[in-house]
């Protein structure tokens, strides 16, 4: 079997069911080795758009995404990918081509040292440098990017590897004595959390993605009932725990709830399962739940005293240790906490203020009334993220497809393209801002031909609304590089619209016709629900655009370096 | 505080490199890093010695145990250790000198590894603060070339406790 060969029989032996990538000089010989090989292909019109669909896949379907690349240009179009996918912990693998190792460190064409240049951003990143290791090497980047916490792997291959041949088999299980992830959870801190956990007063669970990796949904649940605790999740959370469930204060932090934030403010006890304590999670880390005890469960013993103290680590997959845990934790009743938060609730729901036009978060609540909750959303970054976040109630795990380490503009879409393919019956839906869905625009190719139904929903402020935002409240409106309208003839300073701003551009409408998909556009609210309507009736993608006024904004807003507590509720 | 931190790696490419990488990429400082062969040929030893609080060193532990490549973690510091340096010292020794700088020598258990008309080269292992006071001790001398590993160590058996 040649290298090229045994690349494509290890994606059939991995139960791969799409590859997406772009080829080059230096993976013709994967190309053809997948000419007649049976492996769904998705020709992206951009690596980076095949990085984040296999990424969107990932978090779609718990499987492992696939990427292909060529070596040089093609490689380092991945790296936004790879960062994305590290820095919210999901299994890719990532395989480019590279130069023969007879040119590797000559400044080739097309070379690129890979190795060096996502070594950071990379679970673990492998070079090929003998065809016999090959196979080994690609069951261990599965391994690696699948196990433990996940991330992504990258696997570099020289092409005269790919060419030359190997009588090595595929081999059905790899042994790595220096990676040993430690799944079930010590016993005898399970029984302290336990204990703790009976004494406590006002408990909070927070939850993170790290549940959803697990899948761990079901013993989350089940926790929170016994103990009769309410329920924030980070963003990278969202949909681990209904939140239509009348324990459910949403995400916290920056952009959270006030109900969450003012929850984990007074707790006395913190939960924190498959959680990293973010800075956008917990505002000034030193006026962090002041109150609480925390008690951190998480497969990665590096998150744990991170950023926070932690009087009880317990480090485990988050399924296993909650399974043990949920034995040994008694039904609880807090009626004097639930009702404190939810008199918060009462107080503090969120809300925004109907300008005539239309709503975005409006926009949000009308997609989730009518597709219940179930379809899967994909967001770009900024506001359109936030809004999402916020005003759709997610009800169930890998329903929610965000970029939310490392906060990609343009990943939504291409992301949105990977769910789709892993669930090809469901509705996929990308809410985007007209900033970000301009950065990886290109895809809708790849939508229309493969009639990948994906709807893409774009907030049309005509502006980067949230660097706009942070303008408007921290920077005396001084809007610097943030509206996507101005042209030549604009005045030098702007502090806002008037009548002789310039047309929207580009006109999204006439794009969606350049690729033979429906457009939709409206500014009026009494059509937002027949357009979605009409475009997720269609059988395949389609573009809606609403208009916006760019003076909407997010709130609440916790300001960087505040305590939770301290939030913005409105523009004063 | 400075900890001694000895890493087991597999002998790969670019293992050095993950780990100089992780200490740059997260702000940690290292101070030195010695490495060499084991007994084993797929295993390297490398010594590193890192300034930190007690968090941060937690946390460089812990990074360091996440990198696949790293077999075994071990921070000496929290243990009885033994830890030596190597250093090769080339000072200035017209003939004239020559008794003088070998008495220097002999004291600190120096080894006299090259001589020439004008210099002479000594090899001294020890722990740090030997090696810092040879080298004040030839300063007069004038110090031509200094060449000084950083530490490598390893956890004593010995337990005095025990024995006793």
């Amino acid at each position: 079997m040649t290298g090229a060969e045994m690349i494509i029989h290890a994606l059939k032996r991995e139960g791969v069911r799409a590859l997406f990538g772009y080829p080059g000089g230096m993976v013709i010989d994967i190309f053809d080795a997948l000419y007649s090989a049976g492996v769904p292909f998705y020709l992206t019109r951009h690596e980076q758009g095949a990085a984040h669909a296999a990424d969107g896949f990932a978090r779609a379907s718990g499987e492992v995404g696939v990427c292909l690349a060529t070596s040089g240009p093609g490689a380092t179009n991945l790296v936004t990918g790879l960062a994305t996918a590290y820095l919210d912990s999901i299994p890719v693998v990532a395989i480019t081509g590279q130069v023969p190792t007879s040119l590797i460190g000559n400044d080739a064409f097309q070379e690129a040292d890979m190795l060096g240049i996502t070594r950071s951003i990379t679970k673990h990143n492998f070079l090929v440098k003998e065809v016999d290791e090959l196979p080994r090497l690609l069951k261990s980047a599965f391994y690696i990017a699948r196990s433990g916490r996940p991330g992504p792997v990258l696997i570099d291959i020289p092409k005269d590897i790919q060419q030359a041949t190997t009588a090595m088999p595929y081999p059905d299980e790899v042994n790595i004595r220096s990676y040993k992830p430690t799944v079930a959870g010590h016993l005898p801190q399970i029984q302290k959390a336990a204990a703790r956990i009976s004494r406590a007063e006002r408990p909070v669970i927070f939850a993170g993605g790290g549940v959803i990796s697990s899948g761990a949904s079901a013993e989350l649940a089940l926790l929170a009932r016994r103990m009769q605790a309410p329920v924030t999740t980070s963003l990278m959370g969202l949909g681990a725990f209904p939140e239509t469930d009348p324990l459910a204060l949403k995400m916290v932090g920056m952009h959270g709830t006030a109900y969450a934030n003012y929850a984990i403010q007074e707790a006395d006890l913190l939960i924190a399962i498959g959680v990293r304590f973010d800075d956008r999670v917990t505002g000034k880390v030193s006026k962090f739940a002041p109150k609480a005890e925390i008690i951190h469960i998480d497969i990665d013993p590096a998150t744990i005293r991170k950023n926070v103290k932690v009087s009880i680590p317990l480090v485990g997959d988050i399924r296993c240790v909650l399974t043990e845990l949920n034995q040994l934790v008694e039904n609880r009743n807090h009626d004097p906490w639930l009702q404190t938060v939810a008199g918060w609730k009462r107080e503090n729901p969120l809300q925004y203020t109907q300008n005539g036009g239309i709503s975005p978060q409006a926009v949000i609540r009308t997609i989730a009334e009518m597709t219940g909750h179930q379809a899967i959303i994909a967001t770009e970054v900024g506001q359109n993220q936030m809004w999402s976040a916020q005003f759709y109630d997610f009800i169930s795990p890998r329903t929610w497809i965000s970029s939310g380490g490392l906060g990609t503009m343009g990943f939504g879409f291409p992301a949105a393209i990977g769910a789709q393919v892993a669930h090809p019956g469901r509705l996929v839906i990308d809410i985007a801002g007209d900033g970000s869905i301009q950065m990886n625009i290109q895809e809708l190719a790849t939508a229309a031909l493969y009639n990948l139904p994906v709807k893409i929903v774009i907030l049309n402020n005509r502006s980067l609304g949230m660097v706009r935002q942070w303008q408007s409240i921290f920077y005396q409106r001084r809007f610097s590089g943030v509206c996507l309208n101005r042209d030549a003839r604009c005045p030098g300073e702007c502090d806002g619209r008037s009548d002789s701003c310039p047309l929207y551009l580009p006109d999204f409408v006439k794009l969606a016709a350049a690729y033979n998909i429906p457009g939709f556009r409206s500014e009026r609210p009494e059509e937002v629900a027949p357009i979605l309507e009409k475009a997720f009736a269609h059988d395949g993608p389609a573009i809606v655009e609403f208009r916006i006024s760019e003076e909407e904004n997010v709130f609440p807003m916790v300001p960087a370096g505040a305590g939770l507590n301290e939030m913005l509720r409105g523009m004063a | 505080m400075r900890h001694i931190i000895n890493l087991e790696v597999e002998n790969s490419a670019g293992v050095m490199a993950r780990i100089v990488g992780l200490f740059s990429a997260r702000g940690y400082n290292i101070e030195s890093i010695v490495a060499g062969k084991t007994v084993e040929e797929c295993t390297a030893r490398i010594t590193l010695v890192v300034i930190g609080d007690d968090k941060i060193i937690e946390q460089v532990n812990k990074q360091l145990n996440k990198l696949i490549d790293v077999i075994r973690v071990t921070d000496v510091t929290r243990e009885d250790f033994v830890n030596r340096e190597l250093l090769l010292v080339k000072i200035h020794c017209p003939p004239a000198r020559r008794t003088e700088a070998s008495l220097v020598g002999n004291i600190f258990g120096a080894k006299v590894v090259d001589i020439s008309a004008k210099s002479l080269t000594f090899e001294l292992t020890g722990s740090e603060s030997k090696i810092t006071a040879f080298l004040q001790t030839l300063r007069p001398f004038g110090i031509r070339e200094v060449a000084r590993t950083g530490p490598i160590a390893m956890v004593r058996d010995f337990n005095p406790r025990s024995s006793e």
